[in-house]
């Protein structure tokens, strides 16, 4: 796992290099009204890296990444303050519409999200459709593309006009994972993928993950530890809506440089 | 790494690869067809927008009109004045709005405790099957045409007793009361936590008492909400009424007899061809239009006081 | 052991007297049908089925058929369905989907307003301020730019089977409106946050992730809809013109099931003619019961289209 990591950033060298920096997070600062949920969180995200988010429930680590596409401004009276870039991008300029920003930073939720009066097929083209790709055969090969990096295609490719909830929920969190990559966004945020499936479709998402890194930059939230160690090269540690500690996963799980950091990951507290 | 660089390519080969180091100019691109979507959101946000003013237009087009044309005849003789005959000028609606009061005093004593009880059982005993029959036939017992229930309290109270009378009024208003009131019932008293019941079960107390005295009690604002929309609900009624209650043009002393009631009387007035009975019909539709619009903002404004204190 | 028997017994008397409550629902529902039937029956012993395939209706030779009656009912509701399904679920879109969120709650209750405003107070507002308006200028209007078509020919008195589909639109509007809101938002969050993490506009998710999910909710309130037209009374009589004729203009007077009861009931003067009445009352009674327990149906079994548990 380390020596995948290896191949985006050189190990000995401080973890992020310049060139390999999907996501610029400087000084981001997020408030619900009065409530000031992430203080003047900085840190910069890798490029085609699994990056992990942990910290105990409401740390605002699910703020945090929904920061990363705007999705937190769905909730009234939320406001931010501070700098996200995205490749230099910056998505919160006055001119960029989170509709685009959404749109190249994609997400999966904790509980598994697919339309339910659509079929497999559908469920995956929707976001192409919208982004006015009307041609059927390109559709079908973005839909197989998709369904494939999904791990999915074996296993729906005689039933596609199924309805999207003949699925078993792992299949079904599979099929919101093809979903957010038929639009081909740059990252891929995911918000405790697994934690509402049993074991074994756990381990299909987190292989899935490994997969997907090689291409895609990924933004993880979890509560399991294991799962942050075993799949994530960089770790972020939140607490109470402060960033403690960000570093190569390896170096966060054995030497911690903050006690706080230490007393989480031993299981001393949260 | 050769090798998996291979294995990955025939794996997924996408026409634009989403890659850290070379961006492909579409990823950074809006969609081509980024500027017709927003404007067709910003089309669908105007046309919804123009509908619900449309909804709401009627609203502020009658109470325009009923003021303008009904706030000048309502004075003190409209509320302590019987109805002048025809040729007369003046007079008022003293005796239907007394009666309409009256009317809604029977419906309630027949429709409160029934629909009440009913919600009680609903909410706290039964079984949910048979429960989803009582709701499901409450349900569509409010969607029965107010003229039908007309015809089956003629047929039922006016046909026996031989005449028209208030207390075939009150019945039918009152049945009608009754799927409307438990409904509401059950749903402010499934509010209550489960907790208090089980508290108060905990304690020995027997669940009837402990339905009673906790349940109903902490859900008793709500319920008297729910009677109180109701009641404004029948209290314009018009057309349930025609053949049971039937309107009187002097006060009524008896129960048995026909009664006025402010819904009949504006009918009554509104298709007469007087232009002094078209006033009282304006100034009585203002008055009964305050008195539902009275009960209704009211009852919004408490509920939502409680639920705010709750939250 | 005393107390114990005691409030065991208090237990079942309590539960059993609102069971008994609770039953009046179906006891109801039989009284209706059972009081129709009866007073309907010597119509029914006289004409049969033929009521239902006569359009004369003429008291003084006793020859009665619902045909007409049938047919401007059918006719004035679909007019209003027509008219109002559209705005009111553009209105529950807006007001639950897109208005600002400021304006939703103030619009939300000045509909549910507009929902409490009695029958006879908008009939009475139909005869004097929308009929006149109707006549003098969308009516000459229509004919003028539509006029070649069968619905919009003919002589324009005000008084319509339009006039009459436009007040029940009024009526019926604030009804599907505040059901479809609720539907609205019924819809699970996570089915928005999908969409708009795809990254659709406003409208883009309110069609792929809120309509699509809330079709046969949305379906049951136009159908909820359609029963309270069908049964819909006094603003009607008061505006449709009250003669019974099949025609195709649309300015031409029609009669509705409910207005011919609420019109003629008091005047019928042979029991032939009273028990016509009651059978036009079983035939109104039979079709909205029908249409209301389909609408419950819906709106009881949307639950959405559940999505599988994934424990």
């Amino acid at each position: 796992m380390a020596a995948i990591a290896n191949n985006l950033v050189t190990a000995p060298t401080p973890p992020i290099a310049a060139n390999a920096t999907a996501l610029t997070v400087r000084n981001l600062s997020v408030f619900f009204g009065d409530n000031h949920v992430l203080k003047n969180v900085s840190l910069d995200i890798a490029a085609r890296a699994v990056t992990a988010i942990i910290g105990p429930s409401g740390c605002g680590k699910s703020t945090f990444l929904r920061a990363l596409n705007r999705m937190h401004e769905l909730v009234p009276e939320a406001r931010m303050t501070g700098e996200i870039r995205l490749f230099g991008d910056d998505i919160y300029a006055r001119n960029v519409e989170p509709v685009v920003v959404r749109r190249r930073v994609g997400m999966v939720f904790q509980k598994s999200n697919p339309f339910p009066t659509m079929s497999i097929t559908d469920n995956v083209t929707v976001g192409l459709r919208l982004n006015g790709l009307g041609n059927r055969a390109s559709l079908a090969e973005r839909m197989e593309q998709s369904l494939r990096m999904a791990a999915l295609w074996d296993e729906v490719k005689d039933r596609l006009n199924a309805p999207a909830i003949s699925l078993s929920g792992g299949q079904q969190q599979r099929l919101c994972i093809a979903r957010a990559l038929a639009v081909q966004p740059e990252v891929l945020l995911m918000d405790e993928p697994a934690s509402a499936l049993d074991p074994l479709a756990t381990s299909k998402i987190e292989d899935l993950i490994l997969e997907l890194k090689k291409d895609y930059t990924i933004v993880i939230v979890t509560h399991n530890m294991q799962q942050a160690a075993r799949m994530s090269d960089f770790t972020a540690f939140l607490y109470l809506g402060e960033l403690v500690e960000f570093d190569v996963t390896k170096k966060i799980f054995t030497s911690p440089a903050k006690k706080q950091t230490e007393d989480y990951v031993t299981g001393r507290f949260g | 790494m050769q090798n998996e660089e291979i294995s990955r390519r025939t794996m997924w080969v996408p026409r634009f690869q989403p890659s850290a180091f070379s961006l492909q100019p579409f990823l950074k691109m809006t969609a081509p067809n980024h500027n017709w979507r927003k404007f067709k959101n910003a089309l669908m946000q105007a046309v919804t927008l123009v509908c619900a003013i449309l909804v709401v237009t009627p609203l502020v087009l009658v109470f325009y009109h009923l003021v303008k044309e009904g706030f000048s005849s309502i004075n003190w003789a409209f509320f302590t004045q019987l109805p002048k005959p025809v040729g007369e000028s003046g007079g008022g609606m003293a005796n239907a709005i007394v009666g309409t009061f009256i009317l809604l005093g029977q419906a309630a004593v027949l429709g409160v405790p029934i629909g009440v009880l009913g919600g009680v059982f609903l909410s706290e005993y039964g079984s949910s099957r048979l429960n989803w029959w009582i709701r499901f036939a409450a349900d569509v017992l409010n969607g029965v045409p107010s003229i039908t229930w007309g015809m089956v309290v003629y047929a039922l109270i006016v046909v026996p007793m031989k005449g028209f009378s208030a207390l075939a009024g009150g019945i039918v208003l009152g049945m009608m009361m009754i799927p409307l009131v438990m409904r509401t019932t059950e749903e402010v008293l499934q509010l209550v936590p489960s907790g208090y019941r089980e508290a108060a079960l905990a304690l020995g107390i027997a669940k009837w008492r402990a339905i009673v005295q906790i349940v109903v009690r902490t859900a008793l604002k709500g319920i008297v909400t729910g009677v109180l929309l109701a009641l404004a609900r029948v209290a314009g009624e018009t057309a349930p009424l025609l053949f049971t209650a039937f309107g009187n043009h002097f006060w009524t002393h008896k129960l048995t007899d026909p009664i006025a009631a402010m819904p009949l009387q504006i009918f009554a007035y509104a298709i007469s061809p007087y232009d002094d009975w078209h006033r009282l019909a304006w100034a009585g539709a203002l008055a009964l239009l305050l008195l539902v619009l009275f009960i209704n903002v009211g009852v919004r404004v408490l509920t939502r006081d409680r639920f705010q204190r709750n939250v | 052991m005393r107390t114990h028997g005691g409030s065991h017994f208090g237990d079942r008397a309590f539960q059993w007297l609102t069971l008994l409550m609770a039953l009046t629902v179906f006891a109801l529902i039989a009284l209706i049908g059972y009081e129709l039937t009866r007073g309907s029956g010597i119509a029914l012993r006289r004409f049969g089925w033929h009521f239902l395939v006569s359009s004369d209706w003429d008291p003084v030779n006793e020859q009665f058929g619902a045909v007409p009656f049938i047919f401007g009912t059918l006719v004035s509701s679909a007019i209003a369905l027509l008219i109002a399904v559209p705005i009111s679920i553009a209105t529950a879109v807006y007001l639950t989907e897109l208005a600002p969120l400021w304006l939703r709650q103030p619009l939300t209750m000045f509909i549910e307003l507009l929902a409490a405003v009695p029958s006879v107070i908008l009939g009475l507002w139909g005869i004097f301020v929308m009929v006149p308006w109707l006549r003098e200028h969308l009516f000459p209007w229509l004919q003028k730019t539509l006029g070649f078509l069968p619905f919009f020919k003919g002589a324009i008195y005000g008084v319509s089977m339009l006039a009459g589909g436009i007040i029940i639109a009024i009526m019926i509007v604030p009804i599907i409106t505040s059901v479809a809101r609720e539907i609205l938002r019924s819809v699970p969050g996570l089915q928005r946050e999908a969409a708009y993490a795809l990254g659709a506009t406003r409208w883009e998710v309110t069609r792929i992730a809120v309509l699509s999910y809330a079709k046969k909710g949305l379906f049951g309130a136009v159908i909820l809809g359609l029963g309270r037209a069908l049964g819909e009374t006094m603003a009607v009589t008061m505006v449709i013109g009250n003669t019974p004729q099949i025609v195709a203009s649309l300015f031409a007077p029609g009669y509705t099931l409910a207005s011919v009861v609420a019109n003629e009931f008091t005047e019928a003067t042979t029991d032939t003619y009273l028990s016509a009445l009651f059978e036009i009352g079983l035939v109104l009674l039979g079709v909205t019961v029908l249409v209301n327990a389909l609408a419950q149906l819906l709106l009881k079994t949307f639950a959405g289209p559940s999505v599988k548990p994934q424990h």
